[in-house]
C-alpha cells in the first residue's frame, strides 16, 4: 500500500494573514477556547506542584538528611534531576537558535513553546542546586561572588561554579530571548484585544512596539545575534554540566566523551518533551495546520540522530573501560552489566538505544500513539542515564570499604514528582496567558510561502504553454 | 487647556494590502525624491530597508563592545579574588589558573553581549515607546496584523502637506491620510 505523502508546505490549508492571528490569538484573547480539560489539567499540575512545596518545607525544616543520599553515594537525585531538567531545556534553544541560523523555517511554528519549554525547565532545575545545600539563604556565598562579610569569595577552579555561572547565564540568556521574540506578537495582542484590560497589560508589556521598518531592520540583527550567542552558549552549558562528572577521578565519570555525549542527550529528551507537549496541545486546539504532519515527522528524524549518538556514548563507555585495562573501570563497567543495578541500566539501553529506532519506519513516525510512547520511553531512559551514571559510579569506588548502596527516599522521589507539577503548571499558564505560536514568525512564513506557491504555478503553466 | 500647542503634523500614512504594493509604492516615494520614508509592517521584510534607504550597523558594534566587557570583567573577577584578594593554594596549581578561568569568562561574554543586544536594540529603537504620532493613523491595530504601512515624515526636505498627500493618492492605496501627533487636537 503506498503511503500518502506529507504536506507539501509548511501551513497547511487555506490560510491567511487575520486567519493565523486569529487561530493563535484568540487563544489568548478568548478564554472560551479553554474547555474542561485545560481547567482540569492545570488543577492537577497545581495539585502535583503543592508536593514540591510541602517536600521543600519539609527539606528546609529537618535538613537533606531526609533525602536518600549519604556518603559514599553523596550525588543522588539533586543532581540527576538538576541534569535532567536542563537537558530537556537544551531543545529549546536548538530548535529558536540553532536552527535559526541554518534557516530552517519549519521551527517558526515550535520555537516559542520549546523556548518557554526551556525557561521552565530551567526553573525547575534551578531548584536541585539550590535546595542541596540545606540552607539556599546562608549559602549564597557559595554560588555568587559578592564581597561576604566572611571575606570569602567561590572556588573558580571548580566545575561546580562554572555551572552557576553557565545556567544563571543560561536563565537570563533564555529570558531575553524569549521575550524579545514576544515583542511583535504582544503588540499584535495588544491590537487585537477588545477588553480594556488585556489591551493595556498587552499594550505595557508590547513596550509600545509599531513594527516600524527601522524597528524591524534592528530587531532582527539583534535576534540573530542573538541566535549566533545562544548556540555556543547552549553547547558550553551541558559541556560545563558534564565537566561537573568528567574533571573528576570517580570511576566511570572520568571520560572526555561527556561533553558531547551530554549535549546530544539533552537535545535527545528536550525534542522527545516537546514533542510530549506539542502533540496534544496541537490536537486540543486545532493547530494542526501550524504544527503539521512534516513537522513531527523532522522532529522525530532529529530525535533519532541524537538518539543515534547518545547510543554510540554508551558504547563507547564500555569501550574505554575495557581499552583502559584499568580494574577499577573494568568492575564499574560489570557492576552496571551485573550489579544489582543492572535493571536500571539494561532499561536504559532499551529505552534509549532500542526503542527509538521504530523511528526509522516512515509508518510509525506518522503514528501519534506510537511518538508519544517513544518519547515517554526517552524522557524515562534521559533519567535512568544520569542514574546509571551518577549514584552507580559513586556506590563503588576505589576503596571497596565504602561501597555502599544508594536507596532514595520518599521525599526525593515526591519532590522529582513535584517539578514535575511546577512544570506542566507553568507550562499550562503560559498556553492560556501566551501565544504558543509566533504569530509574526508565521506570517513571515506564510508570505514566503505564497511566493513559493506562485512561483511553482507559474513554472507550470509555461511548461503547459510550450 | 486653551494653552494647547497646535498639533504637529508627523507626515502622510497610506494603508497597503499587501507587502508588494508597500515595496512598489516605496520605491516610488524614492525616486520622487523623499527621504524621510517609514514603514509599518506586521513582520519583517526583506529587503524592505534597502528600498527606503535606510542603513544602520550599530547593534553588531554594541553586541561586539557587551563581548570584550564581559570577557574581561568575567577574567578580572576570578583574577581579584583568586589572585589578589584571597590566594589561596588549591592542589598546587598557579594562583592564576588561566585554563580553568576560561568557563567563566566565556559565560561572561556571553552574557553581556547578550544584553548588549537586547539593550542596544530596544536602545536605539527608543522602546519602551508606550505613544507614538503613527498611531493615530486610522487603522493603524492592522499594522500589526495583516497591514502594510508606508508614511513620508513631515521632517523630509520635499514634504508639503497638500502636495504629499496628492502624491500618496496616486498609489494604489487604501486610503492615505494626514498624520498629526495629537488625536482629536484638529477637529
Amino acid at each position: 500500500m503506498a503511503r500518502e505523502p506529507l504536506n507539501e508546505y509548511l501551513i497547511t490549508g487555506e490560510q491567511t494573514y487575520a486567519s493565523l492571528d486569529n487561530t493563535i490569538g484568540s487563544m489568548v484573547l478568548d478564554g472560551k477556547r479553554h474547555k474542561k480539560n485545560w481547567y482540569m489539567t492545570l488543577g492537577v499540575a497545581f495539585m502535583v506542584m503543592n508536593l514540591f512545596l510541602v517536600s521543600v518545607a519539609w527539606l528546609l525544616y529537618q535538613g537533606i538528611g531526609v533525602w536518600g543520599n549519604n556518603v559514599p553515594t553523596a550525588w543522588a537525585f539533586d543532581i540527576i534531576n538538576f541534569v535532567w531538567w536542563i537537558g530537556i531545556g537544551h531543545a529549546g534553544t536548538l530548535i529558536s537558535a540553532i536552527l535559526l541560523l541554518v534557516r530552517q523555517n519549519w521551527r517558526n511554528s515550535i520555537n516559542r513553546f520549546a523556548e518557554a519549554m526551556t525557561l521552565f525547565a530551567v526553573m525547575c532545575a534551578a531548584q536541585y542546586p539550590l535546595l542541596h545545600t540545606g540552607r539556599p539563604w546562608v549559602a549564597a556565598y557559595w554560588l555568587m561572588p559578592y564581597p561576604n562579610i566572611m571575606g570569602l569569595w567561590p572556588q573558580f577552579r571548580s566545575p561546580l561554579i562554572w555551572d552557576v555561572f553557565a545556567v544563571t547565564t543560561y536563565a537570563l540568556v533564555s529570558i531575553l530571548f524569549w521575550f524579545v521574540g514576544l515583542i511583535p506578537d504582544l503588540a499584535t495582542l495588544r491590537d487585537k484585544a477588545t477588553n480594556k484590560v488585556p489591551k493595556m497589560i498587552f499594550g505595557i508589556l508590547s513596550l509600545g512596539w509599531r513594527g516600524s521598518m527601522k524597528h524591524w531592520h534592528r530587531y532582527e540583527q539583534a535576534y540573530l545575534l542573538l541566535a549566533g550567542l545562544s548556540t555556543p552558549l547552549v553547547l558550553s552549558v551541558h559541556t560545563i554540566v558534564s565537566y561537573d562528572f568528567a574533571m573528576s577521578i570517580v570511576p566511570g565519570w572520568n571520560v572526555t566523551v561527556f561533553p558531547p555525549y551530554f549535549v546530544a542527550g539533552a537535545v535527545f529528551a528536550g525534542f522527545a518533551m516537546v514533542l510530549l507537549l506539542a502533540i496534544p496541545v496541537r490536537h486540543i486546539y486545532g493547530l494542526k495546520d501550524m504544527i503539521t504532519d512534516k513537522h513531527i515527522d523532522w522532529m522525530c528524524k532529529i530525535m533519532l540522530a541524537t538518539g543515534l549518538i547518545v547510543f554510540y556514548g554508551y558504547i563507547l563507555e564500555i569501550f574505554y573501560a575495557y581499552y583502559s585495562a584499568n580494574s577499577v573501570e573494568i568492575a564499574l563497567a560489570e557492576w552496571r552489566f551485573f550489579g544489582p543495578y543492572s535493571w536500571a541500566y539494561w532499561s536504559l539501553i532499551a529505552c534509549n538505544g532500542i526503542i527509538p529506532q521504530v523511528l526509522w519506519a516512515p509508518r510509525m513516525r506518522r503514528s501519534l500513539p506510537v511518538i508519544m510512547f517513544v518519547c515517554v520511553a526517552i524522557s524515562y531512559g534521559m533519567w535512568l542515564e544520569r542514574f546509571v551514571i551518577i549514584p552507580m559510579s559513586l556506590t563503588r569506588n576505589y576503596l571497596p570499604a565504602s561501597d555502599r548502596m544508594y536507596y532514595p527516599t520518599i521525599v526525593d522521589f515526591v519532590m522529582f514528582m513535584g517539578t514535575i507539577g511546577l512544570f506542566f503548571f507553568l507550562m499550562w499558564l503560559f498556553i492560556r496567558f501566551l501565544p504558543v505560536i509566533n504569530m509574526f514568525e508565521m506570517k513571515d512564513l506564510l508570505f514566503k510561502q505564497n511566493l513559493e506557491r506562485r512561483a511553482k504555478e507559474e513554472a507550470k503553466e509555461e511548461v503547459g504553454a510550450h | 487647556m486653551h494653552l494647547a500647542k497646535a498639533p504637529k503634523t508627523y507626515g502622510v500614512i497610506a494603508e497597503f494590502d499587501s507587502p508588494e504594493q508597500l515595496f512598489a509604492a516605496g520605491k516610488k516615494a524614492r525616486e520622487a525624491g523623499y527621504k524621510e520614508l517609514e514603514a509599518y509592517t506586521p513582520f519583517p521584510l526583506h529587503g524592505l530597508s534597502d528600498t527606503l534607504g535606510f542603513k544602520d550597523e550599530k547593534v553588531p558594534w554594541i553586541v561586539f563592545a557587551g563581548a570584550l566587557l564581559g570577557g574581561t570583567c568575567g577574567y578580572l573577577l576570578q583574577y581579584y579574588t583568586s589572585v589578589i584578594d584571597y590566594p589561596m593554594n588549591v592542589g598546587g596549581k598557579p594562583l592564576n589558573s588561566l585554563p580553568m578561568f576560561f568557563p567563566v569568562a566565556y559565560e561572561c561574554t556571553i552574557l553581556f553581549a547578550a544584553f548588549g543586544a537586547v539593550l542596544g536594540m530596544l536602545g536605539l529603537n527608543q522602546l519602551p515607546q508606550p505613544y507614538h504620532a503613527a498611531f493615530n493613523a486610522p487603522n493603524f491595530d492592522r499594522a500589526s496584523q495583516d497591514k502594510f504601512f508606508l508614511a513620508i515624515e513631515a521632517k523630509d526636505p520635499l514634504f508639503d502637506e497638500v502636495e504629499t498627500l496628492s502624491f500618496m493618492e496616486t498609489m494604489d492605496a487604501n486610503n492615505v491620510s494626514l498624520v498629526k501627533d495629537s488625536p482629536g487636537v484638529e477637529e
